[in-house]
């Protein structure tokens, strides 16, 4: 494969919806001017796991403007298997927080304070909601199934021996806590069923996904659901599964047929309904020999899942990856417990996983005395570790040199706790990062030609704030050899062929080379077909997203570089990180501008994981008890320093036309280990359970 | 969130008498407190009293030399005003250690006095909280309370009082000027909330209907030396871990008088007077501040989460002085 020639690629264009999005003529879904709209408000669950005995519905209904109360007695039966989308079906509970009753109202304000008047009596069981050690191996279980390209669990030659007879030995337990998304839209639906079927504008990462799932669980045919989503405020993966707020609101739009139904879920409800990342208590073991070089390494994982759908945060998957070694272990297990199931958030796996291994990996740079950029170069492998496949391509030694050289990490005296700043220890660390580049199945794309030199290229795919409509249309424009102006894109709607998820850093990878396939097949047509000439009736060609041939003979990721300089008080234990600095191997980057943003916005939510983020769960209620803005933190501007993204050339041409790696969610790869590893240089102190706060590194 | 009605006061005496009149009813400031706690229904006020009209909305100068700031003052202009910039700076600067500036543009100081703690339980109807439902159990004190008090607290209630403002006005000795049902009066604003004992539910003491109108500084020439320290979870946008609110008046190396207040520790804004008692007449070092602090806080009583609040609170106070004594002309 080659990669086809940038002509619009690489320009460094503003989003073309940009403008729009500040005037907000850009509607988010439940914004879409709808007529006579109900509003729906949801009632959840207060006890973690039990059985419904009673509910009085007879407050809210009397309530003027109610229209309508939604429970499992009443509740449109539906046919799913999943867990997690079967609400009100049964009198049974699995979550606090879980939906047990809905009202349909004239007014949000209506349908919210009747809501609140629903009563609901429950038996409640005993609940095990916690994830702890001490879960024995009887409670614990390997997981069924993870994204099929990664192993669940990976063995190479010898651990325990290669461990055992290592020179030098680390063996520590890192812990990252719960995580939520919390994108700034909520996750809203609007639904209207009329006589064809539903039509829904939901805020989503995969509307042919959301199609599915509604016709499966409501028995029709994908051709009678239409979903519409043509921006998205933020999803980092929680807007990619189907929760149940939206079958929730398409149960309700039933109840009162004809009219559409607005539902926007509060931030306490996304606390409980929209997924998570698991907390994990990750066991490291290095073995290396006094120059650092690895012998053995031994990764486990342990993390929660809910007992209604299984999601493993498995962030074991990216050790295989990393560093050279003869002995190689990694182990995934599972608690299934009484609590809403968590998902996909950003970088799943790698930026739990990166965290412990690259925490790691500073210790034993430490315990070996060499600089920890060399300790990692000393480790490359020359092929992919564990399947000894050749990489498609590898920059992460390149991308080591380049951020040692611009962030000035020499030279640097690796003793801890030895600079001080009017009160204020000062410290740097670095980490490495990857993430897979996928190409995910499921797309196809039409592009229509038109005689005056237009080409209408449509495909349900979103763009769910990161730049994708702007970026893909570049990759249109070359792939059809025109000028941008000549594209007119058309996305975020199921009315055009389905697209694969926006998801795994795979949505440009994706779709794009599907579009450069339309593009191969519309020119063949017209050479073969018009003699070079457009019909006065335009030409149209539909395609499938191709097989790559190289899948299988290549192992295809992004890699990085982190590095970060942070302050801390010495009295107080504040902490401050005044710069990070990033450097990617990437591919090809389609878009300059909207590359960065989503770099230097992946290491801001690496920030936010290193010092601020946690959901704090209480075990006596089963529920996350900090569910709001105020009290679950994410770092706010005043703790965002100098971030800097860059990249390094990188030409791969096994990935995909393009070249393209995906760079949705390389940015917050190891951008905590980074921090963590530069606060123990300031302090001395050595957190390994994030977030890293003031009492951890009290004096 | 239930219906309620709503009503603009004509002047301050209509509306003491239209709450007097209302048991349900609640006063609204920049409702930026009230009408979240409404919205989650802890808070289920009848009829809302709009009072940003009938409460004085600026800030003037008193013929003592002191200060009078209108309870309908906004916190930004609390803290933009030169006056209290220049002469009571810790007042301007714990304003602005709060909340954010589209807050800060809505909230009042009524209401930023009278705003509740942010006890998680506190705010969440699902759990069991004897501020909220007296008599139902405190879900903080075997819960997550990291946040929560170490001093001044009781078997009932651990919560904090969440004011950044009224930490800075306790150092100050302000008094609060009020009209109710039974007349005027003015309370000491180190008064004006009280400790929880068996009676979490009341957070300050003034009675139902009254009004706060103004806040009052008294002349202290030395708070042109004054300074807000807060320590929280990031560097911006959160409520303090703990916050140190000082003022020092060095003569000769002696100390003449020193304020020290502390917000995120109690559940109300902490005169630290058994630190200042201990600091004044003699020399300012840090050993000397230490052993003060230490005094202030051998009360303290943690919980399981927030044990480091007491070493927090110390170097806290210890470096917030030195740094008032340093930054001295
Ligand atoms: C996300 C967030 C972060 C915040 N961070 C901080 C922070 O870091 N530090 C901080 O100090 N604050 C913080 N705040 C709180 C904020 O300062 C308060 O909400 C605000 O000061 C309340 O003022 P208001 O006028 O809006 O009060 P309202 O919400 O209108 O009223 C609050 C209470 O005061 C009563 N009231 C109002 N005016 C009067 C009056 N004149 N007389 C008698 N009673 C009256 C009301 O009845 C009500 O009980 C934060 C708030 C939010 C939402
Ligand atoms: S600390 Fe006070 S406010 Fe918090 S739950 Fe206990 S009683 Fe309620």
């Amino acid at each position: 494969m080659s990669t086809i020639a940038a002509r619009v690629m690489g320009q460094a264009l503003d989003r073309v919806e940009g403008a729009d999005k500040v005037r907000g003529l850009a509607p988010y879904a439940f914004e879409h001017p709808v007529p006579e709209p109900a509003y729906l408000s949801a009632v959840r669950s207060t006890v973690a796991a039990g059985q419904i005995t009673g509910i009085d519905c007879s407050r809210a209904s009397a309530q003027s403007g109610v229209l309508a109360v939604l429970t499992y007695l009443n509740a449109p039966r539906v046919g799913t298997d999943d867990g997690e989308l079967r609400i009100l079906q049964s009198d049974q509970v699995a979550f606090r927080g879980q939906f047990v009753a809905a009202v349909i109202a004239e007014t949000s304000e209506i349908a919210r304070h009747a809501a609140g008047l629903v009563r609901v009596d429950y038996r409640p069981r005993p609940h095990d909601v916690e994830l702890a050690d001490a879960h024995g191996p009887d409670q614990l279980r390997v997981p069924q199934q993870i994204w099929p390209l990664f192993p669940i669990e990976t063995d190479k030659g010898d651990v325990d021996a290669g461990l055992a007879s290592a020179a030098i030995q680390l063996d520590e337990t890192y812990r990252t806590p719960w995580y939520h998304h919390n994108p700034l839209e909520p996750h809203t639906t609007i639904a209207c069923w009329t006589t064809e079927g539903v039509t829904l504008y939901v805020s989503t990462q995969y509307p042919a996904g959301v199609q599915h799932t509604v016709a499966e669980a409501f028995r029709l045919e994908p051709a009678q659901v239409r979903v519409r989503s043509p921006h998205v405020g933020g999803g980092f993966g929680a807007k990619l599964p189907r929760h149940s707020d939206v079958i929730l609101a398409v149960m309700a739009a039933q109840l009162v047929a004809g009219r559409p139904v607005r539902f926007a879920l509060t931030r306490h409800q996304m606390f409980s309904q929209t997924g998570y990342r698991s907390p994990t208590i990750q066991r490291v073991r290095l073995g290396a020999d006094t120059d650092g070089r690895l012998v053995a390494v031994a990764h486990e994982s342990v993390e929660q899942t809910s007992r209604l759908r299984e999601f493993a945060e498995h962030a074991t998957r990216a050790t295989p990856t990393m560093y050279a070694t003869p002995h190689l272990r990694t182990r995934q297990r599972l608690a299934a417990l009484d609590l809403p199931s968590p998902t996909i958030m950003r970088a799943p796996g790698e930026s739990t996983g990166l965290f412990a291994l690259e925490s790691a990996l500073d210790e034993l740079a430490i315990a070996c005395g060499v600089d920890p950029v060399e300790l990692r170069v000393r480790n490359e492998p020359a092929e992919h570790p564990l399947d000894g496949l050749p990489f498609s391509s590898r920059g992460l030694v390149g991308c080591l040199r380049e951020g040692a050289r611009r962030f000035g990490w020499q030279p640097r005296d690796a003793t801890p706790r030895a600079r001080r700043d009017n009160g204020w220890l000062v410290g740097t660390g670095m980490a490495a990062s990857t993430y897979p580049a996928m190409q995910l199945p499921g797309t196809k794309v039409t592009i229509r030609a038109t005689p005056d030199g237009r080409h209408i290229v449509s495909l349900a795919a979103v763009d769910i704030g990161t730049g994708t409509r702007t970026a893909l249309a570049q990759v249109a424009a070359d792939a059809l050899r025109v000028d941008l102006d000549r594209v007119e894109l058309r996305l975020g709607d199921t009315a055009y062929p389905p697209a694969a998820q926006e998801g795994g850093s795979a949505g440009i990878s994706s779709w794009g080379a599907t579009i450069c396939a339309g593009a191969d097949e519309l020119r063949r047509r017209l050479s073969t077909e018009y003699g070079d000439t457009v019909p006065a009736d335009g030409l149209e060609v539909t395609v499938d997203m191709p097989e790559n041939q190289y899948l299988g003979r290549y192992v295809m990721h992004s890699f990085g570089a982190q590095f970060a300089e942070v302050r801390v008080h010495e009295e107080t234990g504040e902490i401050r990180v005044p710069r990070q600095l990033g450097v990617y191997a990437v591919g090809r980057v389609v878009n300059p501008k909207t590359a960065r943003s989503q770099l230097i916005g992946g290491m801001t939510m690496g920030l936010s994981m290193a010092l601020h983020e946690a959901s704090v769960l209480d075990p006596r209620y089963g529920h996350v008890v900090n569910h709001d803005l105020a009290s679950y933190h994410i770092s706010s501007n005043a703790d965002v320093g100098a971030v800097e993204a860059y990249w390094i050339e990188e030409d791969d041409p096994y990935v995909n036309p393009m070249g393209t790696k995906g760079i949705g969610e390389i940015g917050i790869v190891g951008a905590a280990a980074a921090i963590a590893n530069a606060v123990h240089h300031a302090t001395g102190v050595r957190v390994r359970e994030l977030p890293i706060t003031c009492d951890k590194l009290l004096p | 969130m239930r219906p309620f009605r709503y009503e603009r006061a004509t002047d301050a005496a209509n509306a003491v008498a239209l709450l007097a009149r209302a048991p349900q009813a609640a006063f609204l400031g920049g409702g930026t407190n009230l009408v979240d706690l409404m919205k989650l229904d802890v808070a289920r006020p009848e009829l809302l009293v709009d009072v940003r009209r009938v409460t004085p909305r600026t800030i003037e100068q008193l013929p003592d030399g002191g200060v009078r700031i209108g309870a309908g003052v906004t916190n930004s202009d609390l803290a933009a005003d030169p006056l209290i910039r220049r002469r009571y700076p810790v007042v301007a600067q714990a304003v602005l250690n709060g909340a954010s500036t589209q807050l800060r543009n809505l909230a009042t100081v009524g209401g930023n006095l009278l705003q509740r703690t942010r006890c998680l339980y506190f705010q969440d109807i699902t759990t069991a909280c004897n501020k909220r439902e007296p008599g139902t159990g405190c879900s903080a004190i075997e819960g997550h309370n990291r946040d929560l008090a170490i001093l001044g607290t009781s078997p009932d209630c651990i919560a904090t009082n969440p004011s950044d403002l009224a930490v800075a006005l306790a150092a100050m000795d302000a008094t609060v000027q009020t009209i109710g049902p039974d007349g005027s009066r003015a309370i000491p604003l180190t008064e004006l909330h009280r400790l929880p004992g068996s009676e979490p539910q009341h957070d300050n003491v003034l009675t139902h209907g009254e009004l706060i109108m103004a806040v009052v500084l008294p002349p202290l020439p030395f708070a042109t030396r004054s300074y807000y320290r807060k320590i929280r979870d990031r560097a911006s946008y959160a409520f303090a871990l703990v916050s140190v609110a000082a003022a020092i008046d060095l003569v000769d190396g002696q100390v003449r008088d020193v304020r020290i207040a502390l917000g995120g520790v109690a559940p109300k804004p902490w005169r630290a007077t058994r630190a200042e008692d201990l600091l004044r007449g003699g020399p300012v070092d840090e050993e000397r501040l230490r052993r003060a602090a230490e005094a202030e806080l051998a009360d303290a009583r943690p919980q399981a989460d927030n044990a480091f609040k007491i070493p927090l609170a110390r170097n806290a106070i210890v470096r917030t002085v030195l740094d008032l004594v340093e930054a001295a002309p």
